[in-house]
This record gives structure tokens, sequence and C-alpha cells, in this order.
């Protein structure tokens, strides 16, 4: 089963690794991680997508609350959240396939961040399903370059 | 302003101090001669020189271990900073507070493939609680205070920190933190008290509990408190190899260790109890052995400081997290309220773990021709009356002399349980008695591990710690023979040690006593002479080549499927060792 984990960290060199060394050393899976800055410039949060049982959710979160620099971990399983993923994605576009290209990308709220003779590079933002669904529908113009910011997710009130 | 400001190395020495060590084991080079310039001139400390940095670390561990104090070691950046992770990883694996410095190359050069530079704190981030790479001499200070914090609360461990030559050369103001807080690292230390009060009403509901204590037992102080509670409430004690001397080894409660080689009645206790208590245990899989058999009737209470040890393993009915000692003073608080008559309800289970016991007690065949390993152990214990400081390394002779010597009190009993470090026990042996010079120090060993780090004889002998070795010495890598000999169609692949060193005259060689028994009848007067000796000494037993410990669980069998050892006895080869 699928789990998003929000954890605060300290803002200090070394500890993602000491996050994914937990992962790997424990033979955990990360399926997506995405770290950024938060309003307290000493603190770091990161979104962790992960994979397993009730068993091993329970030793991740465990495990991530024993690490000396994490501040607090949380778990969405139980929470109402809200999650995106924003995508960027380069395609080949010869002539004709430029209006639709650009018609899909409009029913997707995508945007052209780039554009060439040849190519167009769209930014998607959404949750996984979305995105996942502009890419197949883009994959016959044949898509160049996929890059993921993998999930971020915060908690509804 | 300036002239208050000192070096990193002196603010080094001034925070040992600061943290009351009296003990520092340290093996110097290049990037920390500034420190060990200041060491020279000190009176403070005690230094110790080991002859390897693995073998210092493991004697900061035996001192550890024996007092529940830090353990403090230094060495110096790349080889002498790889040479101690086994030792890290030892203390890591049985939580054991050691404060471990590692010098490096100069922070201008980190990332430069500088000459003896290594990513030490990369390399040992999964072997420590925790690790530093100290960038400025202003935080030096905080940084080993924070250290020797983290290494002695909550599931205590092996804490490193990484100094860069410029570190320790430049000069900072010295100010030591009082107190330490870290927001991030919180362990909780009471126990939670409704929990409490749901074991306490398991225990008084169970029919067939038993406790099983481990390491936790002894790194909390909480012996007193495992004694109160069974006795208290007639509860059968069995405890792991961490476990030993949590509670008295001659306690008519105690049911010795359990697991892999625990005993019969142990284990049977254990698989037949409708209720485990689990205090400072993580349920390793040597004491489980299949998880799917395990205890299939019981219900199981869990109290441990590390709540990633809880549902690990087997599942958990009523976990407490805190502290042992803690949690078990509320315990024992919230039994004494119940007031059961604990004697009555417990006396038919009492009954039954008799019957084991006298089913199959812990026993093996006694020899007049060829001394027997565990014949050994049970004079030493004799002799001794069990008092002396018992150290081990890994392999059959750790198994029999935490089976046929008793332990009534905690950290007489030294050994690698969870990483199972051969060479591990000589160098704690020197760290034990570093710290409690009052004892009589034993390290048993077998002679395969005894060559994992005999060059620290020479430290014995150097510093006047005398450290008395017993060599259970079978010629053989006795435990994996044995499972060669179960398991592998007795194929001795790699186990015959026939070029086994004359182990008197290499005692001699660095200056020790050498003494050998070949016969039954050599060892109680190997061991007189050997308590007798003013510095260290080596006794080497010639031992049965084939002998077995048992009982064994194989391995993925559950821990009621023992097996003992009843077949054919193997004939006795002639002798190989050097005279």
């Amino acid at each position: 089963m699928k789990h998003i984990i929000s954890v605060l960290v300290e803002n200090k060199f070394g500890v993602l690794s000491r996050v994914s060394g937990l992962f790997s050393g424990r033979g955990f899976n990360i399926e997506t991680i995405s770290i950024g800055p938060t309003l307290d410039p000493t603190v770091s949060q990161m979104t962790i997508v992960t994979t397993g049982d009730e068993r091993i959710l329970e030793q991740i979160l465990k495990q991530l609350n024993k690490l000396i620099d994490v501040i607090k971990v949380t778990d969405f399983a139980d929470k109402e959240f809200v999650e995106r993923e924003m995508c960027l994605i380069k395609i080949n576009t010869p002539q004709e396939h430029r209006s639709e290209a650009l018609r899909i990308a409009d029913i997707f709220r995508a945007r052209v961040v780039d554009s060439t003779q040849k190519s167009y590079t769209f930014q998607v933002t959404g949750d996984e399903k979305k995105i996942e669904a502009f890419i197949e529908l883009l994959k016959p113009m044949g898509i160049k370059e996929v890059v993921r910011t993998g999930k971020v997710a915060i908690t509804r009130d | 302003m300036s002239n208050k400001e000192i070096t990193g190395a002196e603010i080094f020495l001034e925070c040992l101090k600061k943290e009351k060590v009296d003990t520092l084991f340290c093996y110097p080079g290049g990037v920390v001669l500034k420190i060990f310039d200041i060491l020279y001139a000190q009176k403070d400390l005690r230094i110790i020189l080991p002859r390897h940095e693995q073998g210092g670390v493991h004697m900061a561990d035996g001192y550890a271990r024996s007092t529940g104090k830090v353990g403090v070691a230094l060495v110096t950046s790349g080889p002498g900073a790889t040479n101690v992770v086994t030792a890290l990883a030892t203390a890591y694996m049985d939580s054991i507070p050691l404060v471990v410095f590692t010098g490096q190359v100069p922070t201008a050069l980190i990332g430069n493939d500088a000459f003896q530079e290594a990513d030490i704190v990369g390399i040992t981030r999964p072997c420590t609680k925790y690790n530093f790479l100290v960038k400025d001499v202003k935080e030096l200070a905080q940084t080993i205070k924070e250290a020797f914090f983290i290494a002695s609360t909550g599931r205590p461990g092996p804490v490193l920190i990484d100094l860069p030559r410029d570190v320790v050369t430049n000069k900072a103001e010295f100010h030591y933190p009082e107190k330490v807080k870290i927001r991030s690292y919180n362990p909780t230390v009471e126990g939670n008290k409704r929990q409490i009060k749901q074991a306490a009403e398991a225990i008084a509901a169970a029919k067939r509990p038993v406790a099983y204590i481990g390491g936790g037992v002894i790194l909390s102080n909480a012996s007193r408190e495992i004694l109160e509670f069974a006795e208290m409430t007639k509860v059968p004690v069995t405890h792991t190899l961490m476990g030993i001397g949590g509670f008295p080894g001659t306690h008519p409660l105690s049911l010795g260790m359990l697991g892999m080689h625990g005993t019969y009645y142990a284990n049977m206790a254990i698989h037949n109890s409708d209720l485990i208590v689990a205090i400072g245990a993580r349920f390793d899989d040597r004491v489980t052995g299949k998880v799917e058999g395990f205890a299939p009737e019981a219900k199981i209470i869990h109290i441990d400081v590390d709540p990633t040890s809880i549902r690990k393993n087997v599942r958990v009915d009523i976990p407490v997290v805190g502290d042992v000692k803690h949690v078990m003073v509320e315990l024992n608080k919230e039994l004494r309220a119940i007031k059961e008559p604990w004697d009555a309800i417990r006396k038919s289970w009492q009954k039954q773990i008799d019957a084991w016991r006298e089913e199959r007690p812990l026993t093996y065949e006694p020899s007049d021709e060829v001394i027997k390993p565990q014949f050994v152990i049970e004079k030493l214990y004799e002799l001794t009356g069990g008092d002396a400081i018992i150290v081990t390394d890994v392999g059959q002779h750790q198994m029999w002399a935490a089976q046929f010597f008793k332990y009534d009190t905690p950290r007489n009993w030294l050994s690698s349980g969870g990483l199972g470090t051969m060479g591990y026990g000589f160098p704690a042996a020197i760290g034990a008695k570093v710290a409690r010079p009052d004892k009589n120090v034993f390290s048993i060993s077998g002679d395969g591990s005894i060559q994992m780090n005999i060059q620290e004889i020479a430290t014995s002998i150097e510093n006047n710690i005398p450290v008395k070795v017993v060599i259970l010495n079978n010629r053989f890598l006795g435990m994996v023979r044995q499972w060669q000999e179960l398991f592998y169609g007795e194929r001795y692949s790699s186990v015959d040690l026939g070029s086994t060193p004359d182990f008197v005259k290499l005692a001699e060689a660095y200056g020790a006593i050498g003494l050998r028994a070949t016969k039954p009848e050599d060892v109680v007067p190997v061991l007189k002479e050997g308590l007798k000796a003013k510095k260290t000494v080596f006794m080497d037993f010639v031992t049965a080549r084939y002998e077995k410990v048992f009982p064994m669980v194989p391995a993925g069998a559950s821990i009621n499927e023992m097996i003992f050892g009843e077949e054919k006895k193997k004939e006795e080869k002639k002798l190989k060792v050097v005279r």
C-alpha cells in the first residue's frame, strides 16, 4: 500500500543521507522523495512516498522518529490532505502535431514553458493520476524527456 | 580576549575533564598530533595505547559495559578511523555508550582524496547512534557535550566525532555548556501509566507467565527492580545473552538463557507460556527461532526504551515504551497494590517448570581422558565463587561460558551479542580491568577468536593491566565446525586451525605468563596458578576437539524443537598443537 509521509528535519548536511540510508539499510522502499526549505531556515521538510504493509509502515514511522535529526513525522494515512506533483515534459512536435499537443495541454491546464521549432516543453501540476494521464496522451507524439518533482502534500484544515 | 582563546586540542582535553573521563584509549597519527602533544603533558587522564585501533575501541567498550560509564577513544584519520568500524558496529548492536574521536584531514582538503582521508562520517552513519563532523573550532565544545548526551541517554550507543586537523589547531574561547537540549531528540523515559496498569493486570491474570529479560535491564541498572518483580509475583525469569547478570543465575526462579543455545526448560517455558513479559529485550532471531512458531499461546508485554524494538519481530499485546528501571518501579507499585496470593496461583506452573528442569538439565558428558570445555568453565566458577568479570569472544566457548558459569550480578559478563564479533573479548577484558582493577577479569576465548586481537597482549603488559585469558583450544573454528557437522554433512571447510601457535610461548614472547593443560587433572592446578598470577596470563586448555554446544535450536526451527548431544561420540584425533 502507498503512503505519504511528511518529515520535518534539521537543515544540516548529511540529513538526507541519514534518511535515505535508513530506507536502504532496512529494505524499505522510497517511491518519491522531495525536499525543500520551510519558513524556519533551520528546518527542512521532506515528503516521502513509500510502500509497505501496516507492520512495515509502523517500522518506517518509528525508525524515522528515532533519527536524531528528525523533528516531526506525519503519516497522512488517516488524514485529509491535498497532494500535488509538478512535471515538465518535453515532446517532439513536427508541424502536424503542434496544435493537437496544445489542445491536450489545454485540457490538462498544462502550460508551455519552452517552445522551439521542433519541440514543446509543458509544465503540468496535479495529482499522480492526472499527470500520468497527460503523459499517456502525449506519448504517441514522441516524448523526449520527462522530469517529475515527486509528490508534495499538505493536510486540510 | 585573544589570550582566553585556546586550541581545539586543548578544548578537547578540557571537555573530557568536564565529562569526568578518566581513561582515554588512543592511537596517534598525522592529523591528531596536536592532540597527542596536549596529552603528553596532562595528568588527568590515563592514556592507554592499544596495538590496533579496533582493540582500542573494544577496550573503551569493555570499560563502558563493566561500569555503565561512557567509554572514550581517539584515533587518527583514514585507516585509523576505518579500523574502528567493527568496534563501533559491535557497540551499536549492543547499545553501548561510547564517544569515539577520529582525526580528519583539514577542512579545506576534505573530498580531495587527501593522504589518509576517509569519509568516516559517511562510513559509520549506519553503525553509530549519531556522528558529527566538526567544521569550526567554535562548535567543538558544544558538539562534545551533545555527543556524550546522545551516547548515554535513551537507548545508549556509540557516537563518533570527526575532527579535521584545522579544527584541532585553530583557537576559540572555551565554554562548556552546562546543559544540552536537542529539540529533535527526546527519548521517552517514563512509561505510559495506563499501559503499565494493563501490564500488571495481565501478570496477575496469567497462569503460565515468563519474564524474558535482555541487555536493557543491564543498561538501565534495573536488576534490583527485576528481582523485586520476580520474587513478588513468582514469575520465572529467563535471560538473553545480553541479559546475563540482570537476574541472579543461582536464583530458584532463574531459568537461565533462552534461545538457540538456551536451556531446555527456558525454551519450553517460553513456548508453553500464556504471558511473556519482555523487558529490555528485542526478540532477536537467535531468541525466537522461527517467529511463526514462537510462543503460540502467549500474550506479550514488551517494555523497551526504543519504540522501534516493539512489534519489529513479533506481535505485541501490551507495549510500554520507557526506560526499564522507571517502568519496573511503576509496575512493581501496581503489582504490590494487586496483592494476589502469588505463590498459590503460580504453583502448578512452577511444578511444570521443575519437571522440565529435571527432565533435561544443562549437562555434558564428563571425561577422564580429554578436557571437556564445559568442565573448565565449571571449575573456573567453583574456584572464583562467581566473583569475577567474564569477557568472551564469539563461538562455542561463548555459549559454554554463558551456560556453565553463574552470574548473580550485572556488568560482570561482557560479550558481543548482537554483532557477534570475534576478537572482541581480549581487548574488552583489558578495558574492564582498567575500569575495575579490584576484580579478576577473565577473557574466555577460543583458539580462533583470540588470534583476532592477540596483539593487545603488549598493551596489557606495557600498562600493567593483568588479564587472565582462558583459551578453550580445540584447534577448530568450533561453532562453524559444529554447524558443518550437523548441517553440512561433516564437510569441514576452512575450520581446521591445525597450525595454531603455541600460546604458551607466544604469551612468553610478549612478556606474559603462559600455562597449558592437556589432561583433565591439569585443569584445576592451571586455573589456580592463573588466578594467582600478577600479570597477564594465557591458560591454554587443550580441549576435546569435537565437543558441541547443546541444547541447540537449529536455524529455522521453533525454540521447542531442540536437539541434544546424544548421538555417537567422535573419536579424538591426535593433537596437532605445537609443543
